[in-house]
């Protein structure tokens, strides 16, 4: 590849164009030329009118700028060499010594990169002549005989590379490319297992008594009594995986007598075969993103979102009354064992939690 | 004035200041703590009939007009049949009750009765229908508690109205859980007991006696903790100082900007 070709083995076709340079691919541009063809500075012939001042509009003030500015780039010094004192001299052994540490560091480091802009402000408003210049804009697409030249050497490159006539190399180098483009989708795979049915299932199963999350002390269903009651329970019993645990944090609310609204067919509403004397459970987790929903409001019997403001219908199998929750939250089948502890009498019948979109 | 000055350069006046300072400390600390004791110290057997006609007499005057002659309620305010001397202390004691504007949620207030009127009340209203009764200070004092527990509990029975740290959040059509810093741990305990407004229960068979004083040491101790940043926003940190640094800070950049590039005027 880094073979080159002289310029003086190809042909010349005309006046204007022979001044081309012709390069291989690969090879830095000659320094003189800017470009290709070095055409710019053969058509640059009228010199631009850069008629810069010798020396700026105002010399007394120039002369007052100029001591101002040294001051500000001898501050700047200063708080640099500060910074370097402060660094090796500072101990960051405590909190306290850091943060003193810290505001020397930050407040030298400031100093001296504001000093040194003030300094550099103040040298162009005041010192450096006062005079407009413009700059043309061009076309930025090359000539035709640039691009032509381009291409010529293009092709150039390539024939002499062996690209196009040395079959093996070229299908060895594709050969070498594709497992390296595969390599990272391989990797990929690490970002698994697949969840499997786990999204489907929580880890309540029948029978599980529910216990008070936190101190998880089981729950009488006698206990449980007042209407307005509330509280957050789990599973009793699980303890292996925090994660999984969360998933089955569930609300059990007492209603007063009439208060629950039961399903119809066709119609939402609280399934009473799933509740245990007026409580019912539901799952805490919000369908919509997933934060815990348990802002129970007693007087309304709506559940709120903290997040965004779902709010479900507790007394109606929680249904939504606002906001960007798409689905209710999934009521647990409860009942109570033989000791009148509440228990769970399955697992929930449908996916807890946000992400399910063939359920929205 | 002179015979200030010449008493203040004794050597004993330092000590006579810091003794005097003492004394007035004690016995302002007495006359405060004494003032709480009517309400809380009496049992329910020992309410006199007395008692509970004076109760009745300012329930007349101060509450019947909402809540009815007989306390059996109207359309603007429940029954208070069996809500309790909790329910009635924890009201009257917070100034929420009586109320003064009807809107979505009632709000402390200055409290316009004193301690013993409103326990009279809430004897009366007991004397109705039972009830949760006010606890004692003994009933809600942190000595001994379980902070970490309360804190649990607290994050997840409560923290979602009340905000992680007590500072209060809205709530559905106007209504809000108010903020629990100037709660007192008896108004605490009574607010979890009673279920004030749209407040769930939390009886004392869910959230036992001493885990209520668990989430009352773990909210108490929670005021006393560094609240970094002036306008706190509910313990989020120096968030509001950042945003006036970040947007005030962008705003000195872009008229620093503007000054060194503007145009001078021809000299």
């Amino acid at each position: 590849m880094s073979e080159t070709q002289p310029s003086q083995d190809l042909p010349e076709e005309d006046g204007h164009q022979s001044r081309a340079p012709h390069r291989v691919i690969g090879t830095p541009p000659p320094a003189q030329a800017r470009t290709l063809l070095g055409e710019a500075p053969v058509s640059a012939a009228p010199e631009s009118p850069r008629e810069l001042p010798a020396g700026p509009d105002n010399p007394a003030k120039a002369q007052t700028a100029e001591k101002v500015v040294a001051t500000f780039f001898i501050l700047s010094m200063l708080a640099s060499i500060g910074f370097i004192a402060a660094y090796v001299g500072l101990e960051v052994g405590s909190v306290d010594a850091t943060l003193r540490s810290n505001l020397a560091l930050g407040l030298s480091m400031s100093v001296a990169f504001l000093a040194m802009g003030v300094g550099a402000t103040i040298w162009v408003r005041n010192i450096m002549p006062n005079v407009e210049q413009v700059e043309e804009r061009h076309v930025l697409a090359s000539g035709e005989p640039e691009r032509e030249a381009f291409t010529k050497t293009f092709t150039e490159g390539a024939e002499a590379s062996g690209f196009v006539k040395r079959k093996l190399l070229r299908r060895t180098l594709i050969a070498a490319s594709v497992p390296l483009a595969v390599a990272p989708l391989v990797v990929l795979r690490d970002l698994g297992p697949l969840p499997g049915t786990s999204l489907r299932h929580t880890v309540w199963r029948k029978g599980m008594r529910m216990v008070v999350y936190g101190p998880n002390t089981p729950l009488r269903a006698a206990d449980f009594s007042i209407p307005g009651q509330m509280i957050t329970v789990a599973p009793e019993g699980y303890t292996e995986n925090q994660d999984v645990l969360a998933k089955a944090v569930t609300i059990i609310i007492k209603f007063a007598p009439g208060v629950l609204v039961p399903n119809r067919p066709g119609q939402p509403g609280t399934i009473m075969n799933w509740t245990v004397d007026n409580i019912v459970a539901y799952s805490k987790i919000c369908t919509h993103v997933g934060c815990p929903v348990a802002l129970y409001e007693q007087t309304t019997h709506h559940i709120l979102c903290p997040c965004h403001q779902s709010t479900f219908d507790a007394t109606n199998g929680a249904q939504i009354l606002f906001g960007p929750a798409p689905r209710p939250l999934p009521q647990l089948p409860i009942g109570v064992d033989a000791d009148g502890f509440l228990i769970a009498t399955s697992d929930f019948h449908e996916p807890v939690g946000p992400a399910f979109w063939e359920l929205g | 004035m002179s015979w200030i000055t010449a008493l203040r350069r004794r050597p004993a006046a330092g000590y006579a200041v810091v003794l005097l300072g003492l004394v007035t400390i004690g016995m302002g600390y007495g006359a405060l703590t004494s003032s709480g004791s009517p309400a809380s110290a009496a049992t329910p057997g020992t309410v006199s009939p007395q008692t509970i006609a004076q109760g009745k007499a300012l329930f007349q005057v101060s509450c019947s007009s909402c809540h009815g002659m007989d306390a059996q309620g109207t359309s603007q305010a429940p029954s208070l049949a069996g809500v309790g001397a909790a329910a009635v202390d924890f009201q009257m004691s917070t100034g929420r009750m009586p109320g003064k504007d009807v809107g979505p949620e009632m709000d402390r207030k200055p409290v316009t009765f004193t301690n013993a009127q409103i326990y009279a009340i809430a004897q009366y209203v007991a004397s109705l229908g039972g009830g949760p009764t006010v606890p004692s200070a003994a009933q809600v004092s942190s000595a001994g508690a379980n902070t970490a527990l309360g804190q649990s509990l607290f994050i997840t029975d409560c923290a979602q109205c009340h905000n992680f740290d007590g500072a209060g959040g809205a709530l559905t059509q106007g209504k809000f859980a108010p903020a629990l810093t100037a709660s007192t741990p008896k108004q605490i305990y009574e607010a979890m007991l009673t279920g004030p407004e749209a407040m769930p229960v939390f009886s004392d068979t869910t959230i036992t006696p001493a885990q209520k004083r668990d989430i009352i040491d773990y909210i108490t101790r929670l005021r006393a903790e560094p609240n970094p940043g002036g306008f706190s926003l509910g313990r989020i940190g120096p968030v509001t100082e950042g945003i006036v640094g970040f947007f005030g800070g962008i705003g000195v950049l872009v008229f620093l900007a503007l000054w060194i590039t503007m145009k001078r005027r021809e000299s």
